[in-house]
């Protein structure tokens, strides 16, 4: 069975068309890139599989696990094992990293019928998760996210990523703001946590992330479709050549 | 309000007067001064600036009979200490319906603090309340303040002595016995706190049964050099209860003086907390947070006047409205020309959760000094979408992302709260407020 199944997604935000007709099938042990330029619908799409709710669905369905993903609230998806790593984490003063990931957690767990940590589990879970990401402990008592620099921020996307165990992560321009150093740790992180079991989509504008997280297939999406889909070669030619024989392609399509 | 009204105030003062039964020490002529004033203005009316939102005269006009008496009440310990805040370790000072209980009052026996109820101060510690009494808050500035200078019958007296620290807090507990019939209260309260001595205070007022209630209180306090006060408000108080106070402060050199005020509930509230820095390197805070609903109204007036360099304030006040609740915030920061290398700061921000609660903030910066530093700002908001979407995408459902963000939203106030039990006493009812 299809982990995530999109059949001709409709999307737009105040009138505004932005997804024409997405298709996609994404399976367990899977990772797939999805390039285009700015302004192409990449973020929108992660928005939308996510459950933002600026963005209105007007055509087609997604299929999580078989289950409608359009009609489950955010909070279900996530349980569910839907995570989005935000291209912008948001900064959420007082309240810290670990007591958020607890709540967090436990309302998870609690949804997938496990049993709530207590806190010296959920510590323990915890400091073994840090390791993949090497974030710092002190940095988790700070308010989420605040003052963070970028690169501490996306850290802590795949730290909680880590924390959750999605079955199908969805990383929005992760790479965007980091150094490569910060990238590779970012990348490793990811890595570690792929698995038979979980699929990851990698939404980015360059390839350069792509050399750390290997797709096995990449997907060009223009004007809201997906105009061109291959495998990590594809995005070595983008990065060759750039964009502008994609729009000329879709222009004579 | 109706002519009745002043005409029953003024009955009211008489019986005062004659229950006073010739011992009326050496105040009562600054009482019938006082009384005189607030008899010629009344309570102050939106036409006045300082009440252009909180209109005393209307709001108090509707709802409370000044021709009650209040009654004595039966109320035995037990029953009071259902009410205190668990744990907390403190002197304290009992009122019920404005009356100083000495049976439920636990009051420090320590050579260099004198503590007792107004009434027995005016008789034991007459030369130090002469020497204090309505030096602070002018009668004459405020019609509030001259109501209760006229009514000021009980209430407490704390006087700690050069060098003195304080082994626990001193609570003052207001009580409204509101079972039967309506109360009016005057409490009037004095601080003294000599050079280097340390001090807590806390006043918390409630109410036991269901009835309004009118309080109008006044506290001066005076700061000598060096010395160091923390002065808490707990407003608790049941939605028909109308409560007027001011704080007044005076502070010299050196000293450093806290205040805390937290309202949860009440019908209409009006805070003035105004201290005067008299002198050098002074340090004000004051923090405030109103967590209300229902039809509630509260107005935090503040005002911090900077009279000698090298002085320092920081203000931080939150609300959280909702239903049809209104804040007012009023933040008066005064710059005199001397006050060079002043550095002043003030913050207001208010949540609003629905779309018929409202808040009228105003901060008001007057500086003649020309080195200093001043920083202002407010914002009135929603909750924030974006947070909330961020955290249900991390599998919290909405009601329980709305109550952390509103949690850690209110309890940044407390982060300065020193007495631990307040804290956490706080930190439940926040959670009881926003959960509920």
């Amino acid at each position: 069975m299809n982990m995530l199944k999109i059949n001709n997604l409709h999307a737009a935000i105040e009138d505004k068309k932005i997804l024409n007709g997405i298709n996609l099938e994404v399976k367990a042990g899977e990772v797939h890139a999805i390039m285009g330029p700015n302004g192409s619908g990449k973020s929108t799409l992660a928005s939308v599989l996510a459950g933002r709710e600026d963005y209105e669905v007007s055509e087609g369905e997604a299929a999580f696990l078989g289950e409608d993903l359009l009609d489950m609230a955010p909070e279900d998806r996530a349980r569910a094992g839907v995570f989005l790593a935000f291209q912008y984490p948001v900064e959420i003063p007082g309240v810290s990293t670990i007591n958020f990931m607890k709540t967090a957690l436990n309302q998870v767990r609690e949804y997938r019928g496990q049993e709530t940590l207590d806190a010296v589990s959920f510590l323990t879970l915890m400091k073994e998760k840090m390791k993949l990401v090497d974030i710092d402990q002190s940095l988790l008592s700070r308010s989420l996210n605040e003052g963070f620099s970028g690169g501490e921020k996306k850290r802590n996307e795949i730290f909680q990523m880590a924390m959750l165990e999605p079955k199908l992560a969805i990383l929005d321009e992760t790479d965007s703001g980091l150094d490569i150093d910060a990238l590779k740790i970012v990348a490793n992180g990811v890595n570690k946590l792929k698995g038979k079991e979980n699929a990851t989509i990698v939404v980015t504008h360059y390839q350069r992330l792509l050399d750390y997280i290997v797709p096995d297939y990449v997907h060009v999406l223009y004007n809201g479709r997906i105009v061109k889909s291959g495998t990590k070669e594809l995005a070595h030619e983008l990065e060759a050549k750039g964009y502008d024989w994609i729009k000329e392609e879709a222009a004579t399509a | 309000m109706s002519n009745n009204q002043l005409e029953q105030l003024s009955q009211n003062f008489e019986q005062f007067e004659t229950s006073l039964n010739g011992s009326k020490g050496s105040i009562h002529d600054t009482r019938k001064e006082a009384i005189s004033s607030f008899l010629k203005s009344g309570f102050p009316t939106s036409k006045n600036e300082e009440y252009k939102y909180t209109d005393l005269s209307k709001l108090v006009g509707k709802k409370v009979d000044f021709s009650q008496r209040r009654k004595g009440s039966e109320l035995d310990h037990e029953k009071v200490s259902d009410r205190i805040v668990e744990g907390l370790d403190a002197y304290e000072l009992t009122f019920v319906n404005g009356h100083f209980q000495v049976e439920l009052s636990n009051l420090p026996e320590l050579d260099g603090v004198r503590v007792s109820g107004f009434r027995e101060a005016l008789i034991n510690y007459e030369q130090t309340l002469d020497d204090h009494f309505s030096k602070y808050a002018s009668f004459e500035k405020d019609e509030l303040v001259a109501l209760n200078t006229g009514f000021s019958e009980d209430g407490s007296f704390i006087h700690i002595k050069k060098g003195q620290r304080l082994d626990k807090p001193v609570v003052l507990n207001y009580i409204n016995d509101v079972h039967e019939n309506q109360t009016q209260n005057y409490p009037r309260n004095l601080v003294v706190a000599e050079e280097s001595s340390e001090l807590t205070i806390i006043e918390i007022y409630h109410d036991l049964g269901e009835d309004t209630s009118f309080t109008n209180e006044v506290t001066e306090i005076v700061i000598a050099e060096n010395a160091k006060l923390d002065h808490y408000k707990l407003q608790l108080n049941n939605d028909k209860a109308f409560y007027t106070g001011t704080t007044q402060v005076s502070q010299a050199t050196s000293s450093t003086f806290t205040s805390y005020t937290f309202t949860t509930g009440g019908a209409v509230i009006r805070n003035n907390l105004n201290v005067d820095q008299e002198g050098e390197g002074c340090e004000t805070n004051m923090y405030g947070l109103y967590l209300v609903d229902g039809s509630a109204h509260v107005d935090n007036h503040t005002t911090v006047d900077h009279k000698k360099p090298n002085s320092y304030s920081n203000e931080l006040y939150k609300g959280i409205l909702r239903d049809k609740a209104r804040g007012v915030f009023n933040g008066k920061i005064y710059v005199r020309s001397e006050a060079q290398k002043t550095n002043a700061f003030q913050s207001n921000k208010n949540i609003l959760l629905s779309d018929t609660s409202v808040v009228n903030t105003k901060p008001q910066l007057e500086i003649w000094a020309d080195d200093v530093k001043c920083s202002h700002g407010c914002t009135t908001g929603q909750i924030d979408e974006e947070a909330l979407f961020y955290m249900q995408a991390r599998g919290l459902s909405k009601e329980s992302a709305r109550a952390l963000l509103l949690y850690a939203f209110a309890t940044e106030v407390l982060e300065n709260v020193r007495v631990e039990n307040i804290k956490v006493f706080l930190e439940k009812t926040i959670s009881k407020h926003l959960y509920r």
